[in-house]
């Protein structure tokens, strides 16, 4: 077996990894940094963010503002000193991103633009029309090609977090074009593979968001922090899940039911379309259930109308919005409702970091939608996701390239006896299995599952239920067999690995919804419908055992916003 | 450079991939199936190197909907019928660039293609031509990562501003010199187009050109130079006969067959200036 060696390996090149990589390699010449992506960077699902990245750029507006915002949002879950470092570094990061070349939509003036966006209280949300994900991730991937000490490996699926005696020794991956399993020796490894949206069956996430890095990270001993907390986007394509940006209601656009009110003057009068999203999913939820739902063929849904902001304020900031509508909705918004119902998109939980990207298992760390470092609580607000990419992505760059500079050299250390045992299992176990169940029927069920019942609303019935189907499909998932044999650029194989990730993620998910016995932010509980700071104003950290999850919690860092009534 | 320097074992290397398969003779189109119990048939071009060196086709027939995208025909096929089947998929809202193949002989995004406009059965879906095949419908984009690597896709500049100082002033006006080109999404429809790339592999051809475009007329650069030399060379814009496919296909309307004449002009500028002035002033 080919043994190679790095001193940091970055799982996944999003916009999170992708930042760390830059800041790693700036950070020492001397540093060999690797990104193992199981596709092509430019393929990785930040291509998908639509609306923006806030910062503090203006003069009207200030830290304390955005850092109030977030904690608001976060229906005070957020730690704050964590929130306070991000509002603070946020801005430095938007003008890094364009002193790289990111084709910011600009004032009149030249300046970086900025947008309104859901429970921001100024315009704060800078924009590259409504494809910031796609120029964010081109911009940082292009530029990453200047560094001579960042390798790529393109299309190589990490398995496993090779480990001994505590601490990370370096990563197992497949290589999909060579069906081959390799050894990285790392002094460090960053996790930043992203969310794990396909664990629903409604979602906008992209195929590959099946939660690698989080599922990587429990397997190898290090906790998953509120798992509990998944965001529904109150915008998505009924049929396809295809996102419709925030930016649209940012931009002026209504949410209207089948008789054209602008309904959400009954549940969030002040902020209307641009409050928090968590609310106004619900809202759309309770609007739909009382009968002011429109019918289509996938089901009800309310309609987003943009026909009063004209065609040529659609074209110039939501190019992407008219175009999904006209390909996938067969509508144009130019003169026609949009149809929208809320849609699985985000998760604000995962691996346990503290601030500075760490894990807590030496040489681990953590970034991105993949991490849980605790900006986002229980509801993230709109366009504070790509600034976390960016702020934690380079910060746990730094860390990681840091914590590296203090290693001896990883000559010794006992991989390639470690990922021997890894193509064993893959080889010999996995890809020999003859079985007669289907792996896209177990997942199908699996997703129907935390789709019915560990959804926008949860109560304890539905959450026994989604685990009662849960352990089913764990123990179906085992007599799955693989149809194709053949190692080299097995989809078939990597597929059923992703299931076997999302297994054990939708485990921690609905059992992290069952103990928690308070509605708070995104998490809706019928059954205890009341935030309850008093037992559950905690994080809760998932432990892998032998027998399931066990639960910890951790106390919230709290600075200067003490938990208050989260009325908007 | 992109994946691992590392030899791989001999059971696991494949054997050299041929060529994408030609596409067929144009069939005469037949009315598209309508109704809820319609099927529709798939003819799809496979290779399967660890099998058989020659490419083969295989047909299946599945449920038809009106609302089907071919991408939702091979996931069906996957899931219901034959899970060997490979192919590259992610985001299927057209943004990701991973879906391309050629439908009916026309490098699409399987994504944001619809049966229903295709108006027959069985649609025939084969890789990106242009490209050597590693798996039924996947193709090695290795070349292409090569060529956007090597017009310097990044911007070059002497001095560096401090973060503090602030962003570059950038109008709308000077942004918008620049847009198009920086819509690419790298899908490589315009490689499997081009007829110039499938004669001559070394081709820089058109995404990476309308990359390096891109950044040519990005206010913030100063890097043109070595720009303009990286893609001027033997196998460079030059090469390009105008024949425009590129252009046609492009689903997010880069336009690169623009592009690539943009850069000719400001090459052949750059080259008068070189012959005519003296050198202390180049």
């Amino acid at each position: 077996m080919e043994r190679l060696a790095y001193d940091i390996v970055i799982v996944g090149g999003g916009a999170a990894g992708l930042r760390g990589a830059i800041a790693a390699a700036e950070t020492s010449r001397a540093l060999r940094i690797a990104i193992v992506s199981k596709v092509y960077p430019m393929r990785s699902h930040t291509v998908s963010a639509e609306g923006g990245t806030a910062a503090v750029l203006r003069d009207y507006d200030s830290f304390d503002s955005h850092g109030f915002d977030t904690v608001k949002g976060s229906d005070f879950l957020a730690d704050q000193d964590v929130v306070e470092f991000f509002v603070r570094r946020a801005p430095g990061e938007v003008i890094q991103m364009e002193h790289w070349g990111c084709p910011w939509s600009r004032e009149p003036d030249g300046r970086v633009a900025v947008r309104a966006f859901g429970g921001m209280s100024v315009k704060r949300t800078a924009f590259a029309a409504d494809k910031v994900g796609f120029h964010m991730l081109h911009t940082l991937f292009q530029t990453s090609l200047k560094y001579e000490n960042i390798e790529r490996f393109d299309e190589w699926f990490v398995t496993q977090i090779l480990a001994e005696g505590g601490k990370v020794a370096g990563v197992a991956a497949l290589e999909l074009r060579s069906g081959t399993i390799h050894a990285i020796a790392a002094k460090a490894v960053i996790l930043s593979t992203g969310g794990a949206g396909r664990v629903y069956e409604f979602t906008t996430n992209g195929a590959i968001k099946t939660g690698d890095g989080m599922a990587l990270a429990y397997r190898a001993g290090a906790p998953l922090k509120d798992m509990e907390f998944l965001q529904f986007h109150p915008t998505c394509l009924p049929g396809t899940g295809i996102l419709i940006t925030e930016a649209a209601r940012g931009e002026g656009g209504y949410l209207v039911n089948n008789k054209g009110e602008r309904f959400l003057k009954k549940y969030v009068p002040e902020k209307m379309e641009l409050g928090p999203r968590d609310i106004l999913s619900r809202s759309i939820i309770q609007e739909i259930r009382e009968g002011r739902g429109f019918d289509g063929p996938y089901g009800h849904y309310v309609g987003l109308d943009l026909r009063h902001l004209g065609e040529e304020v659609i074209d110039r900031k939501l190019p992407m919005v008219r175009e999904l509508s006209e390909e996938y909705a067969g509508i144009d918004p130019v003169h026609e409702l949009i149809p929208v119902r809320p849609g699985q998109h985000y998760i604000m939980g995962g691996v346990h970091t503290d601030i500075t990207g760490s894990t807590g298992m030496a040489g681990l760390y953590a970034a991105g939608e993949a991490a849980c470092v605790s900006i986002n609580g229980a509801n993230r607000l709109g366009s504070n996701s790509l600034s976390e990419c960016l702020v934690f992505g380079a910060e746990a760059g730094r860390s990681a390239a840091a914590y590296a500079l203090t290693q001896g050299p990883v000559g010794s250390n006992p991989v390639t006896a470690l990922a021997k045992a890894e193509e064993t299992r893959i080889f010999d176990g996995l890809l020999k299995r003859e079985g007669g169940e289907s792996l896209a029927d177990v997942r199908r069920e699996m997703q129907h599952a935390m789709e019915e019942h560990v959804g926008i609303y949860r109560s304890a019935e539905a959450l026994e239920k989604a685990l009662s189907l849960l352990r089913e499909l764990r123990k179906r998932f085992d007599r799955v067999g693989v149809r194709d044999k053949d190692p080299f650029f097995n989809t078939e194989l990597t597929a059923t690995l992703e299931l076997d990730f999302m297994l054990d993620l939708a485990e921690v998910i609905a059992n992290a919804a069952l103990l928690r016995k308070e509605s708070r932010g995104a998490h809706s509980r019928t059954d205890y419908p009341k935030r309850d700071d008093a037992n559950f104003l905690a994080h809760s950290m998932a432990f892998r055992t032998a027998t399931g999850p066990r639960y910890e919690t951790k106390p919230v860092t709290i600075t200067k916003w003490p938990p208050a009534a989260r009325v908007y | 450079m992109a994946g691992a320097p590392a030899p791989k074992p001999a059971s696991a290397t494949p054997p050299p991939p041929p060529r994408s398969v030609p596409p067929p003779p144009p069939k005469p189109a037949v009315p598209a199936p309508k109704g809820s119990s319609k099927t529709i048939k798939l003819r799809i071009g496979r290779y399967r190197p660890e099998r058989s060196a020659e490419p083969f086709y295989q047909e299946f027939t599945i449920p038809y909907r009106d609302d089907m995208v071919v991408l939702d025909a091979l996931n069906y096929i996957k899931d219901r019928i034959d899970p060997t089947l490979a192919y590259r998929w992610s985001c299927r809202m057209g943004i990701c660039g991973s879906c391309g193949a050629d439908v009916e002989g026309s490098p699409k995004l399987t994504c944001a293609l619809y049966l229903k406009d295709l108006r027959k059965s069985p649609v025939t879906i084969e890789p990106l031509a242009n490209f050597a095949v590693l798996k039924d419908l996947i193709v090695d984009i290795e070349p292409f990562m090569e060529k956007l690597e090597s017009v310097n896709p990044y911007i070059v500049r002497g001095d560096e501003k401090p973060i503090e100082r602030g962003e570059y002033r950038q109008t709308p006006e000077e942004l918008e010199l620049y847009r198009q080109q920086s819509l690419c999404i790298n899908c490589m429809l315009c490689y499997a187009a081009c007829p110039v790339y499938g004669h001559d592999e070394k081709f820089l051809g058109p995404a990476a050109s309308a990359l390096a475009l891109r950044y040519e007329m990005d206010s913030r650069d100063q890097g043109s130079e070595e720009r303009l030399a990286a893609v001027a060379t033997s196998h460079g814009i030059w090469q390009c006969t105008f024949v425009g496919e590129c252009s046609v296909v492009c689903p997010k309307h880069v336009d690169p067959a623009g592009a690539i004449q943009q850069l000719k002009a400001r090459a052949a500028t750059r080259l008068m200036r070189s012959m005519l002035l003296p050198l202390s002033t180049r």
